[in-house]
């Protein structure tokens, strides 16, 4: 079996834990999902009850926690509490905009990241160096609820150059600008170092004598030997952007995984809060197995040294 | 070459403490972040001196008006001060993210200190444990945890300070694997020294330079997340002046009367800002193999 293989089979424990965790978790939290689910309607105790019953409420706890691990084995995850739906339906519904977020805030993040980390990393400890850091540091010190509320007054209300809401790419704008700005703190730094590094390292020095012209060598030997560090937030962050981004999301009032799980945890629908921690679970592992497959395409060695 | 100028030029600069001052505060950006938190701090605990206006008096000025001479940063739908209530939410906000940090630095170090101490099948399944923790969003974990504990200002310092326990119960453990295969824990063992003895006296001071440094940095984090449960409504609750809460109640009149979002959301990025740069700086004095930065 591949190394892939293996790294994706290791996912099953790691969703055993979570979803065990999860399972207690949700056991304790108060509240009787029936009642959530009824929201103050009134009911009679007989309709409660038969509701608990369609649940599956009135088994053991461990019957229901065996019967949702055979069940999951089986690709089914389980109806919503609430909406009474598969909860795969409404998982993939969400997806879509939660992939476009990912990505969107991905996309700024890495620019934006890409360009202050080589600027600061090229000179450092001059003023660029600084300049660019100061920035790097306000885009991690900003609180995202904040900076999309004033990003939509600026160029929403204000100044009119975006719609704040809706489903076209236009809209798309703002929350990514949202995402971007805290991811690209984190990228700019990590870029700086390693560029800082890459650019004491023999082949740098060789590229240089050979006379090679300053923005070639940082381009196409310093970065691409830099990547690797940034490659590995790259991947933590689009498997946590992935899972929905909760904040921007409530800001701008889109639809999105993290929204979703929040909903759902607060009104207790079980199977949906389930579901969503497994599909996060497993989608984290395997995009931190994709990263370490992208390792070997940036740096040759290291598949060489899988190989041996 | 210049680590060693400056080795030699220190040699008379008095006391380790003070060279380490020094070389902490003597940077651009931890000086500005020691003014900004300081200033934010001194105002937050001086507001019932120098606020103009009690922070829930309600109808202080007229409702919604924007910033003037008499009301600073202008008025919110209840007619309070927002200077007045911004100055007060220093209060909430920074001791609500110091809370956190202190709750999560104890109950990492105790799992960090006894999954590193202890080694073997119970620190691999811990740490099996801490990773999945860690792959979840701090947020969403402090949100489950909420939702278990009640929405309230207590109950979200214990939610972001479990979330946050992961990382420091991480940190302090690897810094125990090392401390632990030291000459001096052998000699304290060889004396008799008990488990809990060579916990507390010899690994403990050993990680808690690592642990200032991971505490100052976790903090900026720490008041934004709990301001960010509050934004959500799990929080602290209106009438409270915590940042978070007023940015929540700004945000419905964000178009007619922006001046109730912008500054509360202000403050709470300067203190994280200042927050932030004290902290990147700490671990670069604190970090010999950054010594060569300025």
């Amino acid at each position: 079996m591949g190394y892939f293989g293996r790294r994706i089979l290791g996912v099953i424990p790691v969703i055993m834990v979570t979803w065990s965790l999860v399972f207690v978790v949700l056991q304790i939290i108060p509240g009787d999902p029936v009642n959530l689910m009824l929201a103050g309607v009134p009911a009679s105790e007989e309709v409660r009850e038969r509701e608990r019953e369609r649940l599956g409420l009135n088994k053991p706890v461990i019957e229901r926690y065996g019967s949702f691990l055979v069940r999951a084995a089986q690709g089914d995850l389980g109806d919503s509490f609430r909406s009474r739906r598969p909860v795969t339906d409404m998982i993939a519904e969400q997806m879509w905009p939660t992939i476009q977020l990912a990505v969107g805030g991905l996309a700024v993040g890495l620019v934006f990241g890409v360009i202050l980390g080589v600027f600061a990393g090229i000179r450092p400890n001059s003023w660029v160096d600084s300049c660019c850091m100061a920035l790097a540091m306000v885009g991690v010190s900003l609180p995202s609820f904040w900076i999309g509320m004033m990003l939509i007054y600026v160029f929403g209300t204000v100044l009119m150059w975006v719609p704040i809401t809706g489903r076209g790419l236009d809209a798309l704008i703002l929350p990514s600008i949202t995402v971007g700005l805290f991811i690209a703190g984190g990228f700019a730094r990590l870029i700086r170092s390693s560029i800082i590094e890459a650019m004491n390292q023999d082949y740098v020095r060789t590229a240089r004598a050979k006379g090679l012209p300053r923005w070639k060598v940082v381009l196409k030997h310093a970065l691409r030997n830099a990547l690797i560090p940034p490659v590995t937030l790259l991947g933590i962050q689009f498997a946590l952007l992935i899972g929905g981004a909760v904040v921007t999301e409530n800001v701008f009032a889109r639809p999105g995984l993290g929204t979703m799980l929040v909903d759902a945890v607060l009104t207790k629908d079980m199977p949906l809060v389930q579901a969503l921690i497994v599909y996060k679970t497993a989608a984290y592992v395997i995009i931190n197995a994709v990263i370490d497959l992208i390792y070997g395409v940036i740096d040759p060695r290291v598949r060489l040294e899988q190989a041996t | 070459m210049t680590a060693s100028v400056a080795i030699i030029g220190s040699r008379h600069d008095g006391s380790g403490a003070a060279r380490f001052l020094r070389r902490l505060f003597l940077h651009p950006g931890a000086m500005v972040g020691t003014i900004v938190f300081s200033a934010l701090v001194l105002a937050a605990v001086l507001a019932p001196l120098i606020a103009p206006f009690d922070w829930n008096e309600t109808d202080a000025g007229p409702r919604l008006a924007g910033p003037s001479i008499e009301h600073f940063f202008g008025t919110d739908l209840h007619g309070r001060d927002i200077f007045s209530r911004v100055i007060a939410g220093g209060r909430y906000s920074i001791s609500l993210g110091m809370a956190t940090v202190l709750l999560s630095l104890f109950m990492g170090s105790l799992i960090g200190l006894f999954l590193g101490y202890t080694g073997g099948k119970v620190d691999i399944w811990g740490c099996r444990c801490l990773d999945v923790l860690l792959g979840f969003p701090a947020i969403v974990l402090a949100i489950m945890i909420v939702s278990v504990l009640g929405v309230g200002l207590v109950n979200v310092v214990v939610a972001v300070a479990i979330a946050g326990v992961p990382r420091f119960a991480r940190v302090v453990r690897g810094a125990v694997l090392v401390a632990r295969e030291q000459l001096y824990i052998e000699a304290a063992r060889a004396l008799g020294a008990s488990d809990y003895r060579i916990m507390r006296r010899h690994l403990l001071p050993n990680v808690t330079p690592t642990l200032v440094v991971l505490g100052t940095l976790d903090l900026g984090n720490a008041i934004l997340s709990t301001a960010t449960l509050s934004f959500l409504g799990l929080g602290a609750q209106p009438p409270t002046p915590e940042w978070g809460t007023m940015l929540s109640g700004g945000r419905e009149f964000m178009r007619y009367a922006p001046w109730t979002m912008i500054f509360p959301g202000l403050a709470l990025f300067l203190i994280v800002m200042s927050v932030n740069l004290v902290g990147d700086r700490l671990s670069q004095v604190l970090d010999p193999k950054a010594k060569d930065r300025r």
